[in-house]
């Protein structure tokens, strides 16, 4: 809320400020890319950062990236850092899922990658091997983009100031021609699409994760996402309307964060959300909704309708979107609300993460 | 997936829904004692999809929310202790106690897990021989036997730095109370089949008897509560009331007798205070004198504690079924699963979260803008329950 809307004098649905303790010191649940977060980015960094300037959020809604105007040339920058743990795990570790992170990042606003910038924070005592394991896999990763790695920075903290090693990766990328993308421009009458399967990552670092005494084989889908991108604006053009990667939070962040930027309502069929069978059995045992659960090669894109089968036919030409599939749409009715079609044809409210699902996931 | 999405299945839930709206030839008020099957119910938007005679009252099966603000304050202040490594499961780390939650204390610097079974709180016993664990059991007869699984390891592995801090509670002593009440509305329960497949049923059959009243032991897939329904309308219009198993896969009238066994062995019968309900006589379990070393109230003498609920909270009449959620000028104000100010809203178990990320609002209207035409607001004198949601979505 800014200061100008604290002079209104509606305080129509204003909450108590009661004092609450855990508002005084960060929680975990901070960082989970739910409710929570949406409130540190509003209260506490965007106010402070000088949030409105044109750059990086539309209605308080922050975009994956920001644009930005170079002497007229459109450049993408975005920024992520990683701090996963286990820092290996199946279908990935934190050095390929720093590069496609970022690469995504830049992806979602419509730009493929120019170069990439790289800062680790190495934890006294952490294994030089793996240390060249974690380097050779995000050099590989980057490789296989096509992406160089032009900067970098490396600290080393004291044992238990971190746990192994954080990545940061920061990356620039060229808006593609004919792009034309934002979580604010979804628009009633869209259609909601989806890449892929969800729920392989977080159920990837479940498994992984030790104590928790689940085992599977779901594997990662941490991949880069730019050729994908690349292909549906060849095909749909302007008609890509927003695109998000729905990783902490999961696509329900996504689809919320989307609804609230753009003032829309959008409304999906749970018979259309292709969860993998051991993807749902890991949700079923830990009471997680896949829906929450975060992706690391996926997409949800919202595509205006006449475009929409031209766009799903590009996606399912690349691996990476062989299974594309038409989630739900855009509708005019209850803007910022997510609602879902059940199985058995009720309906329920999609509401973003609140506090925390599992901590350090990406 | 073999076991699950049979019982999910589209087409088979139709028939089903068909065969409801066929055998109901009146109204009939039913609850669902277990939180888990309201959670299934709202998940799913079951209650839009019966007859709009039927009411599903949601019960008082959601362990988080009845156990008691004491033993919070009790769990936050082991919890504070310096060599206390405190554990439980994910939904009791975000109750509010008198003054904060376990989420906080943690982010203070206490030491607060999340664990998925009470058996990996024994393996942080014995990975810490220099600290106390204190797993914070909370739970009905379901979860009871891993709790005493537990104790038995850590007793049998001579572990003196494990205790439980215990709240656990019993279905049926609730529903006599509920039954008991004079404003009584529920005329058939749908029992909860996983403390069912623990406790067996023998337990229902006096109940069923005494107060005629059709009690259907039903598991928590959509198609296991659509059965359910069913079955317990299908009991009522016939003018039949008896104890019966739609939950067949996994429970049989004696229930399961080692697991039972292990109760008996760890645990005693005795008065339990539920929040917002009252003490109900031998409601609860507490550590038999063999165990009662394994006890983290007695270990950690916790005194001089103030309980007091938020003033805003009216938990207790949701919990008593006094009130509904949208009565509370708090709901979806200041009082969200965000910021709960009372257990309900808490767990997803918990009704007023349940109306919450259902959308569900003061006016009655769902916020997609749905219109709940059969939705009334008599609902709201009904002892231990809740109305949610009769209407058929027009």
């Amino acid at each position: 809320m800014t200061a100008t809307d604290l002079t209104s004098t509606d305080l129509t649905g204003a909450s108590c400020p009661l004092p609450l303790t855990e508002t005084e010191r960060v929680m975990l649940g901070h960082g989970s890319g739910g409710q929570l977060s949406a409130e540190l980015l509003r209260d506490v960094l965007l106010p402070a950062l000088g949030a409105g300037t044109g750059t990086g959020t539309t209605h308080g809604v922050p975009e994956d990236a920001a644009l930005l105007d170079i002497d007229g040339t459109p450049v993408v920058m975005s920024t992520d850092s990683f701090v996963v743990s286990p820092v290996f795990f199946p279908g990935g570790d934190i050095g390929s899922l720093a590069v496609h992170g970022t690469v995504n990042d830049l992806a979602m606003m419509g730009a493929t990658p120019l170069a990439l910038a790289v800062a680790y924070v190495i934890e006294e005592g952490f294994a030089l091997a793996d240390l060249r394991r974690v380097t050779a896999s995000l050099g590989a990763a980057a490789a296989a983009v096509g992406v160089p790695v032009v900067t970098g920075d490396t600290k080393v903290v004291g044992r238990g100031a971190a746990d192994g090693i954080f990545v940061t990766t920061t990356g620039i990328g060229r808006r593609l021609p004919g792009a034309r993308v934002s979580a604010g421009f979804a628009r009633s009458g869209d259609v909601v699409v989806l890449s892929g399967p969800i729920g392989a990552h977080g159920s990837a670092i479940l498994s992984a994760r030790e104590g928790l005494g689940f085992e599977s084989d779901i594997a990662s889908d941490s991949r880069p996402l730019h050729r994908l991108v690349t292909a549906m604006v060849a095909s749909g053009g302007r008609g890509i309307h927003a695109m998000r990667d729905p990783t902490r939070g999961g696509v329900a962040s996504a689809l919320n964060e989307i609804a609230a930027a753009s003032r829309v309502g959008i409304e999906i069929a749970e018979n259309a959300v292709p969860v993998p069978p051991m993807v749902a059995a890991a949700c079923d045992l830990f009471g997680l909704d896949p829906l929450h659960v975060a992706n690391e090669g996926c997409l949800v894109a919202v595509i205006a309708p006449d475009v929409a089968d031209a766009v799903l036919t590009a996606m399912r030409s690349l691996p990476e979107g062989r299974h594309a599939t038409r989630l739900g749409e855009v509708v005019a009715t209850h803007p910022g609300r997510v609602v879902m079609r059940t199985l058995l044809g009720g309906t329920r409210i999609v509401d973003m993460l609140i506090g925390e699902q599992l901590p350090r996931i990406c | 997936m073999r076991y699950l999405d049979e019982y999910r299945d589209p087409t088979l839930a139709r028939g089903l829904l068909a065969a409801i709206h066929t055998v109901t030839s009146k109204p009939w008020t039913l609850m669902e004692v277990c939180g888990g099957q309201t959670h299934t119910i709202v998940r799913q938007g079951i209650d839009e999809l019966l007859p709009a005679g039927i009411r599903m009252i949601h019960g008082p099966g959601c362990p988080v929310c009845v156990t008691p603000l004491e033993l919070i304050d009790k769990a936050l202040a082991i919890a504070g202790r310096p060599e206390v490594i405190l554990t439980s499961y994910g939904d009791m780390l975000r109750v509010p106690g008198t003054s904060t939650d376990l989420l906080a204390m943690r982010a203070r610097g206490s030491d607060v897990r999340v664990v998925y079974s009470p058996l990996d709180a024994v393996r942080i016993a014995v990975e810490h021989p220099d600290r106390e664990v204190v797993f914070f059991a909370v739970g009905f007869e379901t979860t009871a036997p891993a709790n005493a699984m537990a104790v038995l390891r850590a007793h049998a592995l001579g572990l003196p730095n494990f205790s439980v801090l215990v709240s656990h509670v019993l279905v049926p002593p609730a529903m006599t109370t509920l039954l008991d009440a004079p404003d009584c509305q529920v005329q058939a329960f749908l029992a909860a089949g996983h403390v069912c497949a623990v406790m067996g049923w023998t337990q229902y059959e006096p109940l069923s008897e005494r107060y005629r009243v059709p009690i259907v032991v039903t598991g928590f897939e959509p198609l296991d509560i659509l059965e359910g329904i069913l079955m317990a309308v299908r009991q009522l219009e016939e003018g039949r009331a008896e104890v019966e198993n739609q939950y067949v896969r996994a429970v049989h009238r004696a229930g399961n007798i080692a697991a039972q066994d292990a109760i008996r062995r760890v645990f005693t019968v005795r008065d339990r205070m539920w929040r917002g309900i009252g003490t109900i006589p031998m409601s609860g379990f507490a550590f038999t004198d063999e165990f009662t070393d394994y006890d983290a109230e007695t270990r950690f003498a916790v005194a001089g504690l103030t309980t007091r609920e938020h003033p805003a909270c009216i938990a207790g009449n949701i919990l008593t079924g006094t009130r509904l959620p949208t009565d509370c000028a708090a709901y979806g104000t200041v009082c969200t699963p965000r910021t709960p100010l009372g257990a309900p809203m808490v767990s997803t178990e918990g009704t007023c979260a349940a109306f919450h990320n259902a959308g569900r609002t003061q006016t009655g209207r769902t916020q997609t803008g749905r219109t709940q035409t059969g939705r009334t607001q008599t609902g709201r004198t009904q002892t231990g329950a809740l109305s949610t949601t009769v209407a058929s979505s027009s």
